[in-house]
């Protein structure tokens, strides 16, 4: 049997004849495309809550959000595509509960859906502003095509825009809006954007660059309530009695996995469901794909959950080769990107636990890097318009390479050069 | 309207009708086309869709700009016509266009 090598919770699933996958994501989309290439040629069935067919969230806060963007193109397949290849989709649709001795998904709307192997790509879902005020009108999450729908209407030059939470949603939300002519002020509890997310090297420089294109940022700054006006958004209220105008709100203030429905099924979580390097659950025919798995992150030598598109394609084809027994693809380096105005980061690896960073160019540029080190090894990268410093860190940080610092902050040495002496 | 052609690794060539405003790399995806990844969508952020461009076409196509450019330096098998088929934007101009994907993308 091809996947013995899977260890001994793998069993063989490539003769399956009905699969269903929760969630029409980036992971939900990857696994059924995957699933036709890797010639699997039963059932599928994706069911997801929104009403659009599977798209791109990225440009949900970029290109789409500013109006640069037409909407069917944030379809990953127009909607031929799935009848061409034979994939039922149910939409605006809820799962109710799994059955895993039966091998049944229960719909909320009635009837239910057998299965051979299931995957979960239930994704996320923004953290809900734990203030007074937070159900005003006026008041949004930014996750989904919906979303967008509501906010960009109100996208107005002139208004007041205040933005809670300067991660990288909310401070591509803010790029969008100071560019469209809005007044925007972005409240962070933090002491620095991005403060969860980056090194205070790269907040300072994002910070600079708002300020710089006159979005008020508030660091260290508390929302206490959102008051109103008839029902509608009309001050934010800080911790310190201070009032700022709203006409709109746009909250971004983290995620949270939704795995309520493998919890009730029994499947272990911890910040995410707990799969193995195969995306595969304690059960073997459950799989759990993209933001609301945890998984081995193996350049790490540690388990964790990402947020990312790289992790919901590489999650969603993981499942896939595993259930049609096919070898398991390379495990690329975690990367993510952020576009705020004219600047492209590209970040490679993750700089949790970094112990040392050493920047190369200069931020005053708008073009720099910086790489975190941690006893020596590159573990990741913020690269700003470079390119070549992500995309050679990629595959450093795979490596494991160990580069003298002299060297990284050497702008007149080549990534190239860098990378051939690494290797 | 245009027409591009995918030519594989192997030779296979597969055409396509294309709509003006979409790119090369939208293209594919819609319809397909192995060898073309995309995983950023078309940011230019992941050089997952880099091809060869016939070289009949490459005034046409145009050159490509700075941060693609140094996407392009660190992609495989790079050649002189190679580019990201996510900046190339399909027009009249360009019917009949063909793009090879490297082998590398396979």
């Amino acid at each position: 049997m091809l996947n013995n090598r899977r260890g001994n919770r793998s069993l063989d699933l490539s003769q399956s004849r009905k699969i269903v996958i929760i969630g029409g994501g980036q992971a939900g989309a990857q696994a059924v495309q995957s699933l036709r290439l890797f010639g699997y040629e039963g059932d599928i069935t994706l069911v997801g809550d929104e009403a659009a067919l599977p798209y791109q969230r990225p440009p949900l806060s970029k290109a789409y959000m500013k109006g640069e963007m037409a909407e069917d193109r944030l379809y990953f397949k127009p909607g031929s595509w799935y009848e061409d290849n034979n994939v039922e989709t149910l939409l605006s649709q809820k799962v109710e509960a799994i059955d895993r001795s039966a091998r049944e998904v229960r719909l909320e709307h009635g009837g239910h859906l057998s299965y051979d192997a299931l995957i979960i790509a239930t994704g996320s879902r923004p953290r809900a502003l734990p203030v007074e005020g937070a159900a005003l009108d006026n008041v949004y999450d930014l996750r989904g095509l919906s979303d967008v729908e509501h906010i960009r209407p109100k996208m107005i030059e002139g208004r007041n825009l205040v933005i809670i939470g300067a991660g990288y949603i909310g401070l591509e939300a803010a790029a969008v809006a100071s560019q469209l002519g809005l007044k925007v002020t972005v409240l962070e509890m933090a002491d620095r954007v991005l403060a969860r997310v980056t090194s205070p090297v790269i907040s300072e420089f994002y910070e600079t660059q708002h300020k710089a294109h006159g979005v008020d940022i508030r660091t260290g700054a508390r929302l206490a309530s959102l008051k109103g006006r008839d029902g509608a958004v009309s001050h934010a209220v800080l911790a310190t009695g201070e009032e700022i105008e709203a006409d709109m709100v746009l909250a971004g203030i983290g995620i949270l996995p939704n795995t309520e429905l493998a919890e009730a099924a029994g499947l272990p979580c911890a910040n995410g469901i707990l799969v193995d390097e195969d995306a595969r659950t304690s059960d073997p025919r459950i799989f759990a794909a993209g933001d609301c798995a945890s998984r081995p992150l193996v350049h790490y030598g540690r388990r964790g959950r990402l947020e990312s598109v790289h992790n919901a394609i590489e999650q969603g084809k993981l499942a896939a080769a595993a259930i049609m027994g096919k070898p398991r693809p390379t495990l690329d380096c975690p990367w993510f990107w952020s576009d705020q105005y004219d600047l492209k980061l590209q970040i490679a690896g993750l700089s949790t636990d970094y112990d040392e960073i050493v920047v190369r160019g200069s931020p005053e540029d708008k073009k720099f890097a910086a790489f975190y080190l941690r006893a020596g090894r590159l573990i990741a990268v913020d690269a700003v318009n470079s390119p070549p410093e992500f995309l050679a860190s990629k595959k450093l940080i795979i490596t494991g390479a160990v580069i003298a610092r002299e060297r990284l902050s050497d702008t007149s040495v080549s990534m190239k050069e860098i990378a051939a002496e690494a290797a | 309207m245009p027409k591009i052609i995918y030519v594989d690794h192997e030779g296979t060539e597969r055409p396509i009708e294309a709509k003006n405003g979409e790119t090369v790399m939208e293209t594919a995806i819609k319809n397909s086309i192995p060898g073309i990844d995309a995983d950023c969508g078309g940011a230019c952020a992941c050089a997952t869709c880099h091809v060869y461009v016939d070289e009949a076409f490459m005034p046409k196509v145009g050159e490509p700009e700075d941060m693609e450019q140094s996407m392009l330096d660190f992609a495989e098998n790079v050649q002189s016509n190679s580019r990201l088929s996510c900046q190339i934007t399909v027009s009249d101009e360009l019917d009949g266009l063909k793009v090879t994907t490297p082998e590398s993308q396979h």
